[in-house]
């Protein structure tokens, strides 16, 4: 599904004339683990209130959401790629709250998602629901202070059907995110803060799969789970793989053809 | 007003199990029996109010409905994007309950005075605004907004303002209330300088001077019906709040005469554009903005000696 979902989000990035096709390509493979393997969501039931949360709260890989999204069936793979990001669409660049079922919280601007998925986690503890939160967020999003106050705060509470996921794909809009702050150790700094803590290749399946072992139900660990997942900016196309200049670059139709090839997609 | 907040909130939340409380490290032993009766609906946010704002939409997303208490300007600037997005955006059914707004905390200084929080609230669409003016109209306006569909921002005093209702008012909300009639012109107040306007009136008519006194419980959505009213009666309308002249009461009330055809001369008191950087107290800090009774009644008694001159001059 990765190949898939990557070569979906080459397609809309051309077709919306959409910039972050980096930072979508990035989390894919986390993306697609996550709904493929994981979420407890059902696109006939998208509101029940004891399913599972994911929150895109690096909301400028948007596109990586609605494909995903599309794949499972919570909206026509149609629409999605023919409206994406058009005027008068309800897809918009960024996701806006139940624009489409789905999408948990309206996203764009970094350092939200954790902190309303710390309540979201919070609410489904107070009652009882077997509901668990998601969170993925981008590095350069973990500048941001509130990340830290929801840290502070989720081990404080004991909130562990809460997850939050750290696409580290070692750049943010302008540099290198180990020296744009001194965002280094991250996996040490969620650690002091309470977490449970693992550092994986975001783009090996089974050392995620390992971090997010018995995640919520271990009774005797209340504390919530921070996996910071070491990816590649632009991961699953040679020539867009670690250069930030795709951080705001649009492909031409060549370049998502040649992209595709490499994902071994079947060209349009 | 804090304490009518603590009780009303108590009685509410036995009601409504939907209710959940979170403070920013304030209000210690004032939420105790909130704590005994519902230990798993009060949090204790810390001093982090951006992570208490989002936390309070994450909440209400799950079904709650998230009250919010904390100091009024500290509720207000620290987390305003959060409010705007995670609140405003996704129309939420948060109430942001600020204590100590306007010059409430005059003592503790400019960090703490709370005179632009209407004017941000307002901005956002969607907002409720109460504002109180003594303690019984915090319990009605709390219960007004304990069903409200929407964000909403409850803005409070501190302890101990004098007591101007006899018994529990009705609140309904967006509209105002007519404290006293009156035919030379209206005094409009909002929020907790009810007892200065209430006063100011008082001393007027001891003047020979018959000023109605209309009290706006609500800004958002404001009684556009007692504008009209109140613009065809009188010749000279005086708004008073305790908020910056600028984005608040007054400056809505002026946003609509402007759209009208026709009606009185308006006259907007409230605090200056600017920081007051002197040690003050409140009695002193309204006085010095000219929001206090003494202030009221002059201002008022000369704009309408002015009116009286410029009538006799035409005429």
């Amino acid at each position: 599904m990765a190949s898939e979902l990557r070569g979906l989000i080459l397609d809309l990035s051309f077709r919306g004339r959409t910039p972050h096709l980096g930072s979508s390509l990035s989390c894919a493979d986390i993306v697609a683990l996550l709904y493929n393997e994981y979420l407890r969501i059902d696109p006939v039931r998208p509101d029940d209130p004891d399913r599972d949360r994911f929150i895109l709260s690096k909301g400028h890989a948007a596109t990586t959401l609605y494909a995903a999204l599309a794949l499972h069936g919570f909206l026509p793979m149609e629409e999605l790629e023919t409206t994406y990001a058009h005027p008068g669409s309800r897809l918009p660049e960024h996701p806006s709250w139940r624009c489409v079922p789905g999408v948990e919280a309206s996203t764009g601007s970094l350092g939200h998602g954790l902190c309303v998925g710390l309540g979201l986690a919070l609410g489904l503890r107070i009652r009882r629901s077997p509901g668990r939160v998601f969170v993925l967020m981008s590095d350069g999003e973990c500048n941001e202070g509130s990340v830290w106050e929801a840290a502070m705060a989720a081990p404080a509470w004991a909130i562990n059907p809460l997850c939050a996921i750290v696409d580290f794909n070692g750049w943010q809009a302008t540099g290198r995110s180990r020296e744009v702050l001194a965002l280094e150790s991250i996996d040490r700094k969620f650690e002091a803060f309470g977490w449970r803590t693992c550092r994986v290749d975001g783009h090996d399946l089974a050392a995620l799969r390992a971090a997010l072992a018995g995640f919520g139900e271990d009774p005797t660990d209340r504390r919530p789970l921070a996996i910071i997942a070491d990816t590649v900016k632009g991961r699953g196309v040679s020539f867009m793989e670690d250069d930030n200049n795709w951080h705001y670059r649009l492909p031409t139709a060549d370049e998502v053809r040649r992209g595709k090839l490499e994902l071994g997609l079947s060209t349009p | 007003m804090r304490d009518a907040f603590a009780k009303i909130v108590t009685e509410l939340g036995r009601q409504d199990e939907r209710l959940v409380l979170l403070s920013g490290d304030i209000g210690n032993r004032m939420f105790d029996q909130f704590k005994e009766e519902h230990p798993d609906r009060f949090y204790n946010c810390g001093v982090a109010e951006a992570n208490m704002v989002s936390m309070a939409a994450g909440l209400a997303m799950a079904g709650f409905r998230p009250w919010i208490y904390t100091i009024a300007s500290f509720l207000t600037y620290r987390p305003f994007e959060q409010i705007r997005v995670d609140a405003a955006y996704h129309g939420l059914p948060i109430v942001f309950v600020g204590t100590g707004a306007g010059l409430s905390y005059a003592t503790n200084g400019p960090t703490h005075h709370c005179l632009e929080d209407i004017a941000l609230y307002r901005v956002l669409g969607g907002f409720r605004i109460a504002c109180p003016g003594d303690a019984l109209e915090v319990s009605a306006c709390a219960r007004e907004l304990q069903n409200a569909p929407g964000p909403a921002y409850l803005r409070l005093g501190k302890k101990g303002e004098p007591k101007i209702f006899t018994e529990p008012p009705a609140a309904p909300l967006g509209r105002a209330r007519q404290m006293r009639p009156g035919q030379h012109a209206a005094l409009l107040s909002t929020g907790n300088l009810l007892p200065e306007t209430t006063a100011a009136c008082a001393q007027l008519a001891a003047r020979g001077l018959d000023v109605a006194h209309w009290h706006f419980p609500w800004v958002q959505p404001i009684d556009a019906d007692a504008l009209a009213e109140v613009f065809a009666s009188v010749p000279l309308v005086v708004t008073a709040e305790e908020h910056c002249i600028d984005g608040g009461f007054g400056s809505l009330v002026a946003e609509w005469r402007a759209e009208q055809v026709s009606g009185a001369r308006l006259l907007r008191a409230g605090t200056p554009r600017r920081f007051l950087h002197v040690a003050t107290e409140q009695a002193h800090a309204r006085h010095e903005c000219g929001i206090d009774a003494a202030g009221l009644v002059a201002r008022i008694e000369a704009a309408l000696a002015e009116q009286t001159a410029r009538t006799l001059s035409v005429s």
